[in-house]
């Protein structure tokens, strides 16, 4: 029942099948198609030969080529430490050494950058400046010290952190806890904001009990100065530099329901090198800043 | 719809609705605790919306043998109408996650409306409520067509059609509810995979019944394809997602393949799900709708063949390619590379075919934005496969993947392909199946077009420059031998392009909702003078009362 005819336009007959007005030309293939065919054939026979291609059982066809992606990693990433020869040097040497090594310096700012994007800036922000609840690197006096070798430690063993030497910090919540009753939280809140004059200051008589207070609850931490204590990572609360806000209801919620902040420990997640190298950074982001 | 079912039809379809109900309700009650019984309830509530329809049309006049003599298109009708509705809420859920990207506060601080909930409501939408439902409402009308053949019964399309809702339903509302089994593009967990496994069993049985009852010898190309699609879709499906329940009355499931042999299983389905559910079920569209309103015959059937048993072969091994450089072994990777390398020839054969097809019609390309959608889809089809055989290669994939480019590569395939055949072909299809004279707005056909054209190329340029910028960021190295950019930079160097393929995707989704409204006034325009049937009816009009 086939009927083929013409296609007046192109010339080539139709199959002669119709399907609900729809035929079909028979036009041969394009030569084209069978000759990229055929090339991509080939390119691939060639591409099995010489590479891994074929499961044998338990084993493959391993290639002429003899390549493995295994060990190109492998070498690759020995030959990228071949290209990093300081990195030997930012392992062995002492802080001070590097810290006055213009050439090594320049390499821990190009790397420690990248190093602090990757690994610290979803915390600390991309300038190192901190955010609520976060601390600013780059300016105010440490929390647990400023030597090169007491952040590198910060890092490795961080804070609160599941590190068996993690530091440990806590600030009481003095309101929660009933340790002191709400007036006197008050109090003492507005106390330690009239330490760095800030606006809107409490009542005379409040900062007055504050300061009482303070003495009495505060300076085993804070120290007698309320300039802080590196040995327990207690803030100076006299400089304008805020971890987590200044405004009277921040601060009253610091003292009221206490405060615990989490910093990771990157031992065995970053290098000792790396660790190094993010400290180095550190320390030269607030020289440069200041 | 109820009145064009037989007595036994109507009484098949109450029981099936009753088993659903039960089913339903026993779900909601041992799930209580956990969302799989607000699932149950929804199966429940929708199985019962069910019985209410069938009873309120229950006595109504049974259909008259009158209904041999013409194709059986209510399915095809509905069908089109729900794939018009999920093409506007899936691609307003794209958008929004393209937003999200740029503006990562859009959340109204929700769990259900969070970037990782939303994007696979997205994927879902698009592809399965969209793309599934204009396959099946297509694959309905065109086997009728091409086989000369009425659909063997009533009850089993609707069964089908709307079965198929159900899943993409629970599907999406259990993304939101955060129920998923983290593979992508087979989210859904093990007892709405169960669903689809009948739904798509009761599919390829139908279309078979629909074959041996056809009256034409040779079975055209565009059934190969919707079978091909639909059988391999079904094997896919039961493979990736064999999985063991925490508990029957619970969501939760576990894989039953683990590591890299998880990866692989995963991306075989990922990939062959792009190859016969996003490839060859719109090839099947393309054969039937383009030579129809371009009203040329086939450029070559020796083409066809040639690409669809090209097509059909060396996708199966494709799937590696997403796996370059990982825990995969290297053999399995160059495997993936090179059929994904062979792959190309046949199809640019079924590209080519089409546009071939298209000479002697080019006037009407130009005049007619309904064959231009169908041109442009072809078009948009060889480049992406092109774009796809490149990012096989292992060198090019080491700095294309996990990149914005393969989103580019993506909706290049899906808004550029998919998207434009499908709207190409339901355009030409809504006045066939109606009976209309044309749309009720050719021009806003025009506007359409240009918006879905002009939203696939920002989109695609937008996410071609981010992903190479991207992928160049990433190995790019300073003088100290170390990494030049963070991630973080590299997030922020993305952000104008990500602001640019939301207003792409705006566009994309403006132009669906335009050609919704078209659709929706072409159905409504009055009935034209009854016009002469043309050859649309079944050959068993013409032993009527078989
Ligand atoms: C999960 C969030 C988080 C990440 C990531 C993080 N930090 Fe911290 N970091 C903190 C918090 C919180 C503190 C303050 C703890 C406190 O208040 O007692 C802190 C404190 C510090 C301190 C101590 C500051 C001082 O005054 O003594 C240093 C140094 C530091 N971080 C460096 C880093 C570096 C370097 C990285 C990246 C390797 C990093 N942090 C990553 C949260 C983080
Ligand atoms: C046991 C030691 C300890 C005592 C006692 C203590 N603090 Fe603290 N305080 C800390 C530590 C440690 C932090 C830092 C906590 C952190 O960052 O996670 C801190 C933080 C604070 C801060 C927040 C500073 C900022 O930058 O945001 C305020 C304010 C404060 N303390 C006030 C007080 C007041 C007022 C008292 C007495 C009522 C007090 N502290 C008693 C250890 C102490």
């Amino acid at each position: 029942m086939a009927v083929e005819e013409r296609d007046p336009y192109s010339g080539w007959m139709t199959t002669g099948h119709e399907w609900n007005g729809i035929k079909e030309l028979n036009t041969p293939v394009p030569r084209a198609v069978w000759f990229f065919l055929g090339l991509a054939a080939l390119f691939s026979l060639g591409y099995w030969i010489l590479m891994p291609a074929w499961p044998l059982g338990r084993d493959y066809t391993r290639g002429l080529l003899g390549l493995d992606q295994r060990e190109i990693v492998a070498k690759s990433i020995a030959e990228a430490a071949a290209d990093r020869p300081w990195l030997g040097e930012i392992a062995n040497k002492d802080f001070p050494v590097i810290l006055a090594d213009p050439r090594l310096m320049a390499d821990i700012r190009q790397t420690g950058r990248t190093l602090f994007g990757d690994n610290c800036a979803a915390c600390h922000g991309q300038t190192a400046q901190g955010g609520p609840g976060f601390p600013n690197l780059t300016a105010g006096s440490w929390l647990w010290g400023g030597d090169p070798a007491d952040i590198a430690e910060t890092i490795r063993v961080g804070i609160n952190s599941a590190n068996p030497d993690s530091r440990t910090s806590q600030m009481m919540a003095f309101g929660r806890d009933e340790i002191l009753p709400r007036t006197d939280v008050e109090a003492v809140a507005a106390y330690v904001r009239s330490l760095s004059n800030l606006r809107p200051a409490g009542t005379q008589a409040q900062i007055e009990a504050g300061k009482a207070l303070f003495a009495a609850n505060c300076t085993t931490c804070h120290g007698e100065d309320a300039k802080g204590n590196q040995q327990v990572g207690a803030p100076d609360l006299t400089d304008r530099y805020w971890i987590y806000g200044s405004d009277l209801q921040t601060v009253f919620a610091t003292v009221w329901g206490g405060r615990q902040g989490h910093m990771p420990s990157w031992q065995g997640r970053l290098s000792p090198t790396d660790i190094k190298i993010l400290a180095l950074y550190l320390t030269d982001l607030r020289k440069r800043g200041s | 719809m109820i009145a064009e079912l037989t007595k036994n039809e109507r009484n098949g379809a109450l029981v099936i609705l009753a088993v659903l109900t039960v089913v339903g309700l026993v779900m909601a009650v041992a799930g209580y605790a956990d969302p799989f019984g607000i699932h149950g309830g929804l199966v429940a509530i929708a199985a019962l919306a069910g019985i209410f329809a069938v009873i309120s049309g229950y006595f109504a006049p049974e259909p008259t043998l009158a209904r041999f003599g013409e194709y059986y298109d209510t399915p095809s009708k509905i069908g089109i109408g729900l794939a018009m509705a999920w093409a506007v809420f899936g691609l307003f859920v794209g958008d929004w996650v393209a937003w999200l990207l740029a503006y990562p506060n859009a959340t109204f601080d929700a769990g259900w409306s969070s970037f990782g909930r939303l994007r696979p409501v997205h994927t879902t939408g698009v592809i399965f409520g969209f793309g599934g439902n204009a396959l099946i409402a297509t694959s309905f009308h065109v086997m009728q067509r091409t086989c000369r053949a009425r659909l063997p019964d009533q009850l089993t399309p609707l069964f089908v059609l709307f079965g198929y809702n159900l899943f993409c339903i629970l599907a999406v509302t259990g993304y939101l509810m955060g129920l998923t089994q983290s593979k992508e593009y087979a989210e859904p967990e093990w007892y709405v995979d169960l669903w689809l496994v009948v739904v798509w069993v009761t599919y390829l049985v139908l279309y078979l019944r629909l074959l041996a009852r056809r009256r034409e010898p040779h079975i055209y190309v565009a059934n190969w394809y919707y079978l091909a699609f639909i059988v391999v879709v079904a094997m896919l499906h039961v493979v990736n997602n064999l999985a063991v329940p925490i508990s029957f009355y619970e969501a939760k499931s576990y894989s039953l393949f683990s590591g890299v042999q998880d990866a692989m299983t995963e991306w075989w389905y990922g990939h062959n799900a792009v190859a016969f559910f996003l490839t060859s079920g719109f090839l099947g569209m393309m054969y039937y709708y383009l030579p129809k309103r371009a009203g040329r015959p086939i450029f070559s059937y020796r083409m066809s063949i040639v690409s669809f048993w090209g097509i059909t072969f060396f996708y199966m091994w494709a799937g590696s390619h997403h796996l370059h450089y990982t825990a995969l072994p290297q053999w399995v990777q160059t495997l993936g590379m090179t059929f994904s390398l062979m792959l190309l020839i046949p199809s640019w054969g079924s590209a080519g075919n089409a546009l071939l097809t298209l000479n002697g019609a080019w006037g009407r390309v130009r005049d007619d934005a309904t064959l231009r959608f169908m041109m442009v889809a072809a078009v948009f089809y060889g480049l992406t496969t092109f774009e796809g055989s490149f990012m096989a290669i292992r060198s090019v994939n080491s700095l294309s993947h996990y990149t914005d480019w393969t989103i580019g590569h993506v909706h290049a395939g899906a808004l550029g392909w998919v998207a434009m055949i499908t709207f190409g072909s339901i355009y030409a299809l809504v006045p066939w199946l109606w009976k209309r004279e044309g749309m009720y707005s050719p021009r806003a056909v025009e506007v359409h077009f240009w918006l879905a054209l002009g939203g696939t190329l920002v989109y695609v340029l937008a996410m071609w420059n981010s992903g190479i910028i991207q992928g160049l960021m990433w190995r790019t190295y300073n003088d100290s031998g170390t990494l030049a950019y963070s991630f973080v930079d590299s997030v922020v160097a993305m952000r104008p392009y990500y602001i640019a393929r939301a207003i792409g995707g705006l566009m994309f989704l403006l132009g669906a909702i335009v050609g919704s409204w078209n659709i929706w006034m072409t159905v409504r325009m009055p009935a034209p003078v009854p016009a002469d049937a043309g050859g649309d009816q079944p050959a068993i009009a013409l032993q009527a009362g078989e």
